[in-house]
């Protein structure tokens, strides 16, 4: 029981990262904007995180900076669309790939060298009960802070007049304009704000999770894999932590399999988690091919397995809008 | 054309580099480099000699391959980012295709460009399929995908392909010299894997601009529904363009198995599909200017090679150039329009 404690402990820690930079692409996209620059702006916040924090010697200061960074590829990526009309596609994979070169180059004097991490949180009082104490007894810190971005985000995107113009402006951008919502001020917040808790996640790699910078840093994917919880948690942030920690306890596993089968190279077991991530990218979409409807409504008794897995994404995910055009 | 308007025309079309130029000194500045003379060492690096642009050349016929293969799926509105692992796909089949000859002729080489094609194919089909049965969207598959393949090519390369005594990332055993594409006199690249290049973006533009073909490819990317009704089977379509680019990207991964490595490597296909995809919308999808950005890219990525060896810094910069350039001429095609919405007072 202990171990198995320490196991889930394990994949809090892993899946800190991955639910802050889920989190952060759920709200992005929750006003309609897809930020497909995860992969790079992380990498190179976490990037900027170790620098700042080694230059400092604070890693709280890092962890600021890393969001700042975050939050400006995103306002680049919400520039050129929602103001310049350019496609979020495109800017986004571009910004992917120059945030990763971006990293590596400037992050070039810091690889490989000693710097500050987060350490650890000791909770006290736990020791009672053994279990709890080995889930969270010791933790990093950046386990409290993307437990504690979960609830928040949860709260302030359902119970806020905030979160509601944030929906607002993601379902139906027109009707939200006609309403007095400056819709592309929102989006631009909205893109600033996921961007910077995306950044928050790469500051939780470079600084506690994969603690250290260097080439290849370790985090590189997981921008992916987040894009891809997104779309999993059917756009709810609740359900979205619920995905990233699903994929952490992926990534936990294969280091056990690793120990299992010394003789395949660690490279492979990294790789599980791509394969799983279009599997359950093509069970979510399942019920919405028409050959597995025609299949549904020949054979009734399917739908009983086909359960209620509700995924709609935000009706306006994707298309920009312009106040000038329409209306 | 009055001659105001064309000056302007000069000036939008110049705002790009100058604008690619300066935001590549900004981020220089602070990694300490010297700007202009990173610079010279990335230009001279890639055509200070015969050699080096023997190298060039090694680099821009993957690429051209690469970037030739995607204009097919854009036409349809297709992003195909697993092109990485089709190429990656390209070589583990020309590999695996050699595995039985010790030594051979043109016709093993044919038959291992041919294998490669058919290996990036299947890869490309795997999206695709995946892409108009599964509704997964193609971004996610072939990315996945493109990890996969990266994982495949480590476990051959450890375990059923490895070197007799050694496995190593240094790859499998080399090829045997009967194997190997030809060389042009001294350089690094060869005629062969030169004219595949230039033949696949003619087929690609004969077959996108002078064929029915073609324009129905654009009907189903223009408006899938409307193509469905007028009986253009989007799908068979969709997969025929992933099918087609994808076997472009084999072909590139077998050419560098052949032409350039001699053997199956991790990092086989050293991020070409990626800078392809950049090509391709520095060119926003157009034919004519993708021959040219690819050599110029081509250039650059050769050039930095010798930045870690002359001024210690990472070799990464020449894709921080390329993503820059990139994106400038996103942002200054964007900045234009908006100037002229406003102008026009709408």
């Amino acid at each position: 029981m202990h171990e198995f404690a320490l196991v889930l402990a394990g994949i809090l820690l892993a899946g800190a990262p991955l639910v802050l930079a889920t989190l952060g692409e759920t709200i992005t996209e929750k006003a309609g904007v897809i930020n497909l620059s995860l992969d790079g702006s992380m990498l190179l916040s976490a990037m900027a995180a170790f620098a700042l924090a080694s230059a400092t010697g604070s890693p709280w200061t890092g962890a600021l900076g890393g969001m700042a960074v975050g939050a400006a590829a995103a306002a680049i990526l919400g520039l050129t669309n929602i103001y310049l009309g350019q496609s979020q596609l495109a800017v986004g994979f571009i910004l992917t790939l120059l945030c990763r070169d971006l990293a590596y180059f400037l992050g070039h004097s810091y690889s490989r060298q000693p710097g500050p991490t987060f350490g650890l949180w000791g909770i006290p009082g736990l020791s009672d009960t053994p279990v709890l104490d080995a889930l969270l007894g010791r933790q990093s810190p950046v386990v409290a802070l993307s437990l504690a971005a979960i609830v928040l985000c949860w709260w302030w995107m359902y119970k806020t007049v905030g979160g509601m113009r944030l929906r607002a402006v993601g379902e139906s951008p027109r009707a939200a304009f006609g309403r007095g919502i400056r819709v592309r001020l929102t989006r631009l917040a909205a893109c600033l704000i996921g961007g910077a808790l995306v950044g928050l996640a790469g500051a939780a790699y470079s600084l506690a999770v994969k603690p250290g910078w260097g080439r290849p840093q370790g985090c590189e994917g997981a921008g992916w894999i987040a894009l891809a919880i997104v779309i999993f948690g059917g756009w709810h942030p609740v359900r979205a932590a619920i995905g990233a920690y699903f994929f952490a306890a992926l990534q936990v596993s294969g280091i056990y399999l690793q120990e299992l089968f010394p003789s395949v190279p660690a490279q492979v077991f990294q790789v599980a988690p791509f394969p799983m991530m279009i599997l359950t990218l093509l069970a979510v979409n399942l019920g919405r091919v028409s050959f597995v409807q025609d299949m549904m409504r020949r054979y009734p008794f399917l739908k009983r397995f086909s359960g209620s897995w509700p995924i709609t994404s935000p009706a306006a995910l994707g298309q920009d809008f312009d106040p000038k055009k329409g209306l | 054309m009055p001659r105001s308007a064309w000056l302007e025309q000069t000036l939008w079309m110049l705002a790009a580099p100058a604008l690619a130029l300066a935001l590549t000194v900004l981020v220089a500045l602070p990694s300490g480099a010297p700007p202009l003379q990173t610079l010279q060492v990335l230009l001279l690096g890639g055509l200070g000699s015969m050699s080096k642009f023997g190298q060039v050349l090694t680099v821009f016929v993957p690429l051209m391959l690469c970037a030739a293969g995607l204009l097919v799926p854009f036409t349809a509105r297709l992003w195909n980012i697993g092109i990485e692992g089709q190429v990656v796909l390209g070589a583990i089949f020309c590999t695996g295709a050699l595995m039985p000859f010790d030594q051979g002729g043109p016709a093993h080489i044919a038959l291992a460009l041919a294998a490669g094609m058919l290996g990036g194919a299947l890869w490309a089909l795997l999206a695709g399929v995946l892409k108009t049965w599964g509704r997964v969207h193609e971004i996610f598959s072939g990315l996945g995908l493109n990890f996969v393949a990266m994982g495949l090519t480590i476990w051959l390369i450890f375990g059923p392909w490895k070197r007799p005594g050694v496995a190593s990332m240094s790859g499998t055993e080399t090829l045997d010299m009967s194997l190997w594409l030809d060389r042009m006199g001294r350089l690094a690249s060869s005629w062969t894997a030169l004219a595949l290049a230039a033949a696949a973006l003619v087929m690609v533009a004969v077959l996108l601009t002078r064929t029915q073909w073609g324009l129905s490819l654009k009907a189903v990317g223009q408006n899938p529904k409307a193509a469905r009704l007028f009986d253009l089977s989007p799908r068979r379509r969709m997969l025929q363009a992933f099918a087609l680019c994808g076997a472009l990207g084999g072909l590139a991964g077998a050419v560098q198995v052949l032409g350039v490595y001699h053997r199956l490597l991790p990092s086989i296909s050293s991020g070409y599909g990626y800078t392809a995809l950049l090509v391709g919308m520095m060119a926003s999808f157009r034919i004519l200017p993708v021959p040219f950005i690819c050599l110029f890219f081509a250039v650059l990525n050769v050039g930095s090679i010798q930045l870690p060896l002359q001024l210690n810094l990472d070799s990464s910069f020449s894709g921080v150039i390329q993503g820059l350039m990139v994106l400038s001429v996103f942002a200054t095609q964007g900045l234009r329009a908006w100037l002229i919405r406003r102008r026009e007072g709408c």
